[in-house]
């Protein structure tokens, strides 16, 4: 979706302002919060791009003056309603009214490592690689109303593959419960101007990675 | 929470004293209610967090980095292949399947963002600082990188190439910044101790020897 969490190449957000000697977490509920997401996840009670999603669908202006891990707290309260793992009642009560759904399995003490472990992401492939390094290719003009990864800056333009990473599940349809629907997903540069116009600092190149229904051959 | 009028804690320094906010309010019912549900353990929480506060660090990349300075042949397999070179040595924990490690040259300099969210190498180097996941540096950093590294005091030459990537998919990305003159003699562990979090994300350059005591 053409959402404000889509920032690359926005103006009027100012100066880069690093924190010195910043702590882990500013106050013990960010810890919570973190901690809550990495035992639903292992959990298995929602994937990360749901996670993505609920905060792209948060209005613009709660995206841009909450904080990180508000945002994140906000994307849980909405996954746990709308997945049906809790209700609104019991939110605003503070406390279960009737007991869980069934979860595949559950973070405990013992399994911590196993928990913090990022899974792997690769996925059997549906068909073959399309693109290889060199090739170059011309990201599609999309506008989907739901989660995707192809950001706005780079929708339409022409840059070249440089890597292949493999077949990873799909965003796009992870986020709308269409199952992991694996595809090819690739490192394609862009040269500055292509993005920015002639007056751009030509000795920049960004490269985003593409899932392989973003591009056309070119 | 976060349109709440007297909540605006998003610049982190209003959440002192007794009061609770309504954000703590609000994450402390999500958890009672998880906890009672069975979802979660809060047993498990506070582990996650004290690894985070204590385990999960920079110097897990500043090692990576150390021994890609010091040997030539593992820096050749951290760059075909970071998530098995790192691996291998067996330092911290599964870092994932998707890591990639990007070198920095004379001739080029590579900076991470992710500014679709905040996407992060959180195994090789831990929480993500604020304003990594700041929307000037989400905005700004695929656009107008040189500017952003003035804001971190580093002006880099006119010709160097600069190069971006914005972590849009599941791959992490570290950067392999180059090592600091005057250091040939240096072991590993002390080498690492130049090697900062921003030398890593690209935002920062690794510290030169009269830096460290």
């Amino acid at each position: 979706m053409d959402g404000v969490h889509d920032m690359g190449g926005m103006d009027g957000f100012g100066k880069v302002e690093a924190e010195q000697n910043e702590p882990p977490f500013h106050a013990p509920w960010e810890g919570r919060v973190l901690a809550m997401q990495r035992a639903m996840g292992y959990a298995g009670a929602w994937h990360i791009d749901h996670s993505r999603f609920a905060q792209e669908k948060l209005p613009p202006a709660t995206y841009l003056t909450a904080s990180y891990y508000q945002r994140w707290a906000l994307a849980m309260e909405s996954n746990v309603l709308e997945r049906g793992y809790v209700t609104r009642e019991e939110l605003k009560a503070g406390h279960a009214l009737t007991p869980g759904k069934p979860l595949p399995r559950k973070l405990t003490p013992d399994v911590i490592s196993a928990g913090m472990s990022r899974s792997s992401f690769y996925r059997q492939q549906q068909g073959p690689q399309r693109f290889k390094p060199g090739d170059r290719v011309r990201t599609k003009n999309i506008h989907p109303k739901t989660h995707t990864r192809l950001p706005r800056y780079t929708r339409g333009k022409v840059g070249v593959v440089e890597m292949c990473h493999g077949c990873h599940m799909y965003p796009d349809s992870v986020a709308t419960d269409q199952g992991d629907n694996p595809q090819w997903l690739y490192t394609v540069v862009f040269d500055s101007r292509e993005l920015w116009g002639p007056d751009a600092d030509p000795t920049l190149k960004i490269s985003i990675d593409a899932f392989e229904p973003y591009l056309d051959p070119e | 929470m976060a349109n709440n009028d007297h909540d605006h804690d998003h610049h982190h320094d209003h959440e002192h004293g007794s009061e609770l906010s309504e954000t703590q309010l609000r994450v402390r019912a999500l958890e009672t209610v998880l906890t009672e549900k069975g979802y979660i353990d809060p047993s498990a929480l506070d582990a996650i967090i004290e690894a985070y506060e204590t385990k999960i660090g920079p110097r897990n990349g500043a090692v990576v980095v150390a021994r890609a300075w010091t040997d030539p042949s593992f820096k050749k397999s951290l760059l075909e292949d970071a998530t098995k070179a790192v691996a291998s040595m067996g330092h911290m924990s599964r870092v994932g399947d998707h890591l990639v490690a990007v070198e920095n040259t004379p001739k080029r300099h590579n900076m991470i963002v992710c500014t679709l969210c905040s996407c992060y190498p959180w195994e090789v180097l831990g929480l993500p600082p604020v304003w990594y996941k700041s929307a000037p540096y989400r905005s700004r950093a695929v656009k107008d990188p040189r500017g952003v590294l003035n804001d971190f005091g580093i002006a880099l030459p006119k010709d160097t190439e600069v190069r971006v990537w914005d972590s849009t998919a599941e791959t992490r990305f570290i950067v392999l910044p180059m090592r600091p003159a005057g250091t040939e003699d240096w072991s590993e562990d002390k080498l690492a101790d130049l090697v900062t979090r921003d030398s890593m994300i690209g935002t920062g350059l690794p510290l030169n020897p009269g830096e460290v005591k």
